[in-house]
């Protein structure tokens, strides 16, 4: 190995470590408001890029189906629990929100000429189609156990896992797509030549990782998510709603998730299941930052982008092996140093 | 009282008259859902396209799914041979679930046609294997055809990249048995994940080992991944991919990218190019024209010729068959596998098959083309 492969090297793992870094932070999000182990991150993922593919091909995403399923049960849901406690003003906006809102989208996709809309509104539209499934997936999956302990928070996120797979093949087929890039420059850089993509997932995801640094510091919304995430309790206590930081936290692990997806489907061929593998070394990522610090966990992602790139190089038969054993002296290590937390019920 | 009786004449009239025409049924069994979907789904279209009668007796298609799981495969297999009594099976699609279909076969002497790659379901022809057959070309012939065209085109060294899972290894095994008797020489020998998002890192040590070309052992659209990497990185050599990738979402997802490469396939992938002399060419037009008049223009893959063969030598073997004994007996599937085994000069979609009791696959050299990706399309090479 000489120095400009490894710099290769190292520029493939920075722009793979980013994305899982991003994945990484979402799953410390979820995690530490909701204490749901959010298996179903990888599946944004898959699901943004190849609605993005479906759009630029020409057709309506099928994903837009689903959203109007989840939007009819979740309209069904809150309008009983509306009607029981007899808030019947409430209802125009859960039916403006949940079923009228994915019935204009589609009405508008179906108008729009897809292919030949510029990316960015390409783009716009996946985000509008796949966000809105993250705060509908909590309302029908996880606010009614929200109380649950954490192992069937996780038994029902692997639940959730299986179903969007299984969706995703119906909805994408089993073959892979790939998007157009974001832009075709290549920069010459001493030894190294820099696409355009590449400075495009970086910089995305550094500022997607200092809006999440703002919003978390200066908003009050992001405020109210740091307080449920220190005390749930308390948190309750102050008038912030449970369910309402958990559609907010599952909002912004979508939009994650999605921009992701968006950001690496020109990168590589995407599937409808390679969500998983992707979400799991985020996930790795976040076990380094003890599913608790979000510095840490983004500098973890991108320590499992660069060792994967490494270890593709000297042994890429163990690739996967040698990153996922990655999880074993950290989990040493955190189990040693750290004292043990008693979980709270 | 009338009613019931006038229903029970009916209803005795109707078992007579199926017990009298006794049909031949065949079983299948195709991976339509799964991991291999994308194989099995050409391959039940084909079904469809097959004959209805052959000798003047009717055929029944008994069709399973086996959902890409080689339990589900073995269960589909004897509920076929218990319940419906089947005279012959085609399936399965993949290899794991047709070698373990031949044990229910050789027990219940049912032949069975395989529409699987693995030579492993055919060789050695032993007590078991005396009744399965198969039709697609073992990965050997791909590979020999592979290798001498690089030797024939002055490549030396070749770096080899293939999935890290059986299909890799068993393409590199292949691969690197032949390459050795004819003095091509591996110096780069990496592994991929289907999975995979980056393989900056293999490519890279591959380029380094400097060989004249580069050999992909991948299947489907996964097998693009490594032909991008290598183009982004300013590979400007051969590349060579396996008869895994001849679909055209592959071609979709590889694109320009792809330009040039060659690869190994039956000869039903570029049919319309072949010389007019071309023994196969008739029958694989045909079953092109069958297939694209159901299924729309551009829809044919190779994977459904499988399938068609399959029917082709099944409506090869049934005439000499049904001169020994009648459909639904021991003795008839007896005369079936006789029959299959006797079969010469059978002119299917991907080459023409010459049976013997040491050879039940029966394909020879005129089963494969070299196929160069010129302009997004197929080009047979020469």
């Amino acid at each position: 190995m000489d120095l400009q492969i490894a710099l290769i090297l190292g520029q493939d793992g920075i722009t793979n470590g980013s994305i899982y870094a991003l994945l990484a932070l979402a799953l410390v999000l979820v995690f530490a408001v909701t204490r749901v182990i959010f298996i179903p991150q990888g599946e944004f993922v898959a699901y943004g890029a190849l609605t993005l593919a479906m759009m630029v091909n020409g057709n309506v995403p099928a994903t837009i189906w689903l959203l109007i399923m989840a939007g009819v049960a979740v309209a069904a849901v809150d309008g009983y629990s509306a009607l029981k406690a007899g808030q019947t003003r409430r209802l125009p906006a859960i039916l403006g929100i949940n079923v009228a809102y994915p019935l204009v989208l589609l009405g508008v996709l179906k108008m729009l000429p897809l292919a030949e809309m510029p990316l960015a509104l390409q783009v716009l539209a996946a985000l509008l189609v796949v966000v809105p499934m993250g705060p509908m997936m909590y309302r029908l999956v996880y606010q009614p156990i929200a109380e649950a302990p954490v192992l069937i928070l996780l038994i029902v996120s692997v639940a959730a896992h299986v179903a969007m797979v299984g969706l995703g093949l119906v909805f994408f087929g089993a073959e892979g797509y790939r998007t157009p890039p974001f832009s075709e420059a290549r920069f010459e850089l001493g030894p190294m030549m820099i696409t355009g993509q590449t400075i495009w997932v970086v910089l995305a995801s550094l500022v997607l990782i200092v809006a999440l640094a703002l919003f978390f510091g200066r908003t009050l919304y992001g405020k109210a998510l740091r307080a449920t995430a220190i005390n749930r309790t308390g948190a309750r206590l102050m008038g912030i709603s449970p369910a309402l930081a958990g559609k907010l936290t599952f909002f912004l692990a979508a939009l994650i998730g999605v921009l992701s997806g968006v950001l690496i489907s020109p990168i590589t061929t995407i599937y409808y299941d390679t969500g998983f593998l992707i979400g799991l070394k985020g996930f790795v990522g976040a076990i380094i930052g003890g599913l608790a610090s979000y510095p840490i966990a983004a500098a973890g992602a991108v320590l499992v982008g660069l060792l994967e790139a490494f270890s593709s190089f000297w042994a890429s038969a163990y690739k996967e092996v040698i990153v996922f054993t990655l999880i074993i002296p950290v989990l040493l290590w955190r189990s040693l140093k750290s004292h043990h937390l008693e979980e709270e019920e | 009282m009338k009613l019931k009786k006038t229903l029970f004449a009916a209803i005795s009239l109707a078992f007579a008259a199926t017990a009298a025409q006794a049909d031949i049924n065949v079983g299948v069994v195709v991976s339509a859902t799964g991991p291999a979907a994308s194989l099995g789904i050409p391959e039940k279209n084909t079904l469809a396209l097959m004959p209805t009668t052959i000798g003047g007796e009717k055929i029944n298609y008994i069709v399973l799914d086996d959902a890409s799981d080689t339990t589900t495969a073995v269960k589909n297999m004897r509920k076929l041979v218990s319940e419906d009594k089947v005279d012959v099976v085609i399936g399965s699609t993949i290899s794991p679930n047709s070698l373990a279909m031949i044990d229910v076969a050789a027990e219940s002497q049912t032949p069975m046609i395989s529409m699987a790659a693995s030579s492993r379901i055919v060789e050695p022809v032993d007590e078991k294997r005396r009744w399965v057959f198969k039709t697609p070309q073992n990965d050997a012939q791909m590979s020999t055809a592979i290798v001498e065209h690089m030797t024939d085109n002055g490549v030396k060294t070749v770096g080899f990249i293939g999935f890290a899972d059986a299909y890799g290894e068993g393409w590199f095994e292949q691969f690197k048995s032949v390459a050795e008797a004819r003095g091509l020489k591996i110096v780069a020998n990496e592994r991929f994940n289907r999975t995979d998002t980056s393989v900056t890192g293999q490519v890279l040590k591959l380029m380094s080992a400097r060989p004249d070309a580069m050999f992909i052992a991948g299947s489907g659209t996964p097998a693009a991944l490594p032909q991008k990497a290598l183009v982004e990185r300013g590979w400007k050599g051969k590349v060579y991919q396996t008869h895994g990738v001849a679909n055209n979402d592959f071609l979709r997802v590889c694109g320009k990218d792809c330009e040039g490469t060659f690869l190994p396939a039956g000869p039903v992938l570029v049919a319309d190019q072949l010389p007019a002399d071309n023994p196969v060419k008739k029958s694989a037009m045909e079953y092109i024209a069958k297939y694209e008049a159901a299924h729309g223009k551009g829809s044919v893959s190779t994977f459904g010729a499988h399938a068609w063969d399959a029917g082709v030598l099944m409506q090869a073997a049934v005439p000499e068959a049904l001169k020994k004994a009648k459909p639904g007996t021991a003795e008839f599937r007896a005369a079936m596998r006789d029959a299959l085994e006797g079969l010469k000069e059978v002119a299917g979609a991907h080459g023409i098959f010459n049976m013997s009791t040491t050879d039940h696959l029966g394909l020879d050299q005129r089963a494969r083309v070299m196929v160069q990706i010129q302009g997004g399309a197929w080009k047979l090479a020469k």
